[in-house]
């Protein structure tokens, strides 16, 4: 039976007395992820295009503005050095895809982070303090829905101008709705347990509790919607180039690529092709990734 | 427990704890879940009072009720002499250090993306942030290896230990900033007995090197047996019995109490096969229409025709009995 003063010897007997290191979920998850092969290959695949986008100056002699009048709109020849041939104005077209990267990957990434810290901090605040406070909040994201979103992003294109930023803030501004929408269902279910009610019971602020307690437990699902966002928004800034409302002249982006590409499918199908192959297989990677962090986040869902 | 009348720590006086539910169909009128209906009882210090009730009779919510979690409906929480209810939040804020609660399920309290070290430390971080890290780690530690934990464990995620590990952390959470009165909702149930037994000799422990005082609300009749000084009987949110713990196990006055002693099994088969066995009718009526008068003339096998029309009122039988039955004296 417990007992205090043999407990006491018990500790003193109970040999190293430096501390043990735990095993957190995020620990076990990361084992469980980096045992999935195919994110992975996937996260390796696309840090090469993150690095060759980084490291697009070095990789070819060419600007991505720089037009080679001996040969427009040539096909892929490696002896002149255009390894995926030139466009209809002569410039090389692997340089191009490579500062395409650039945008794509920037406009995926930025727009998916200002989605994550609006969203994932709405959501949170609306399920944590629900009734009425949620309601209202709630709602203001139905409206925020139900809003064309091609209505929305040429309105701000009529009001500012074109300009790179405006499609970051365009797609944040739609991305973080479904993302509040999740995290205040996770939320919502989570504030019911009963370490929130003893972080409460021990007198520790609302907004202690939401940063402390509420958002590390919705993380899970958050993460593995965001690498699912980043493709989206890639696609959607590609559409948005592609009808002619996105990145400018000279500047590309592999939404730009692939329009002009569509255009001569007949007469030049590399201008088609890679800058399709770079997006395809970036938005492979990502899903997989997303996959691969799903099945390690929540061992259960398998 | 003797009986010199002392200043109580605690007085819950006609607390009542009432939700309002949407009505049936579209143009229902809302009706009311009285989950806790009129209580009244005093605690004093070093005193552990039992709160004990089937089911949904609104314990965990009197005792939430008490803790200002769920805000009362009506009635007074007199705490040291101030009544608590409606306090502001950040009002509320210095008295939480003296309240605290232990939970039924061990794991669910625990925040499972915190180390333990961080878990048992928050009290402290919240009310005493200028102790500085290390003292607060040091004092972690000392705490760890006063509930029976070993202190080298403090990086460890709650998910790495065993249930009734976990209800050591919980309790060193509650006890780490040396509170004086402790809920204890269900702290045993989620165990195995074995261990039931060694969480209550903790709490035991503690309550007499630390003077707590606590409400240890269960519906475990052996266990508040061993560990409370005086019990109340709840059915139905509503007050049935208050008094001694050997008074109440002697002497039962309330038939609801007397059906509840009744099913407690006696550790011996003769006595446990001669012994009589009151065995109650039915199920608990819904606390949203509550039967009227005597909330449990439904099930009680001596109810007349007075128990439907009068409620009962409380009546004080002996220096801490009180009993609410028409006919406590004549069965």
């Amino acid at each position: 039976m417990f007992n205090k003063s043999r407990n006491a010897t018990a500790l003193e007997k109970s040999g190293p007395v430096e501390e043990f290191e735990g095993r957190s979920l995020w620990h076990d998850a990361r084992i469980r992820l980096f045992r999935n092969k195919a994110a992975v290959g996937s996260m390796i695949i696309l840090a090469i295009i993150a690095l060759m986008a980084i490291f697009a100056p070095m990789l070819s002699p060419f600007e991505y503005d720089e037009i080679d009048w001996g040969y427009i709109q040539e096909g892929p020849n490696w002896e002149n050095g255009h390894i995926f041939g030139t466009d209809g104005n002569g410039r090389d077209l692997f340089i191009r895809i490579l500062y395409g990267a650039r945008v794509s990957l920037a406009v995926g990434l930025l727009a998916t982070a200002v989605s994550l810290v609006i969203g994932v901090t709405y959501g949170a605040i609306a399920g944590y303090f629900g009734g009425r406070i949620d309601n209202i909040m709630m709602r203001f994201v139905d409206v925020m829905y139900s809003l064309p979103f091609m209505f929305f992003v040429i309105m701000l294109m009529v009001v500012f101008g074109r300009n790179i930023f405006l499609i970051f803030v365009a797609l944040g501004a739609v991305e973080w709705l479904t993302m509040a929408r999740i995290v205040r269902g996770q939320t919502l279910s989570i504030r019911r347990r009963e370490f929130i009610e003893a972080a409460h019971a021990t007198g520790v602020s609302s907004f202690k509790i939401i940063f402390r307690h509420v958002i590390p437990n919705v993380l899970g699902p958050v993460i593995v919607y965001m690498t699912l966002t980043i493709p989206q928004v890639i696609l959607t800034e590609s559409f948005l180039s592609f009808l002619g409302l996105g990145v400018q002249e000279p500047l590309t982006s592999w939404g730009v690529l692939i329009s002009e590409g569509a255009k001569v499918i007949e007469a030049s199908t590399w201008m088609l092709v890679y800058p399709a192959i770079f997006l395809a297989l970036t938005l492979f990677c990502f899903n997989f990734i997303g996959d691969g962090l799903r099945d390690a986040l929540d061992p259960k869902d398998r | 427990m003797n009986a010199i009348p002392e200043t109580p720590l605690l007085s819950v006086r006609d607390l009542r704890v009432h939700f309002s539910l949407p009505g049936k169909g579209l143009f229902g009128k809302p009706r009311t879940l009285k989950a806790v209906d009129g209580v009244d009882f005093d605690l004093f210090p070093g005193e552990t009072l039992g709160i004990v009730g089937e089911s949904g009779c609104g314990k965990s919510t009197l005792g939430r009720a008490i803790l200002q979690l769920i805000p009362p409906t009506a009635g007074q929480v007199v705490w040291l002499g101030k009544d608590i209810v409606g306090t502001r939040d950040r009002d509320l804020q210095p008295l939480r250090r003296d309240l605290q609660i232990i939970f039924q399920d061990p794991l669910a309290s625990l925040n499972p993306r915190m180390t333990i070290g961080e878990i048992i430390a928050e009290p402290l971080v919240t009310h005493k942030a200028d102790l500085g890290k290390a003292e607060i780690r040091n004092r972690v530690k000392t705490m760890m290896a006063r509930v029976g934990l070993l202190p080298q464990m403090i990086n460890r995620y709650p998910h790495e230990f065993s249930g009734g590990q976990c209800q050591r952390i919980g309790i060193a959470r509650a006890m780490i900033l040396e509170p004086k009165l402790i809920v204890c909702d269900e702290p045993v149930s989620a165990l195995d007995v074995s261990i039931q037994a060694q969480i209550v000799n903790l709490l035991q422990d503690l309550q007499r090197d630390f003077g707590l005082s606590m409400l240890f609300i269960s519906h475990d009749l052996s266990v508040v047996r061993h560990i409370c000084q005086r019990i109340l009987v709840l059915y139905l949110g509503n007050v049935m019995e208050l008094a001694d713990r050997d008074t109440i196990y002697a002497a039962p006055k309330h038939p609801y109490t007397k059906a509840l002693i009744s099913a407690v099994p006696i550790p011996d088969p003769e006595l446990e096969r001669s012994k009589e066995r009151i065995v109650l009718k039915g199920d608990l009526p819904s606390p949203i229409n509550p039967p009227s008068g005597c909330v449990f003339r439904t099930r009680c096998p001596f109810a007349k025709e007075k128990c439907a029309t009068d409620i009962p009122m409380i009546e004080t039988l002996g220096p801490s009995h009180q009993v609410a039955c028409h006919f406590h004296g004549r069965m």
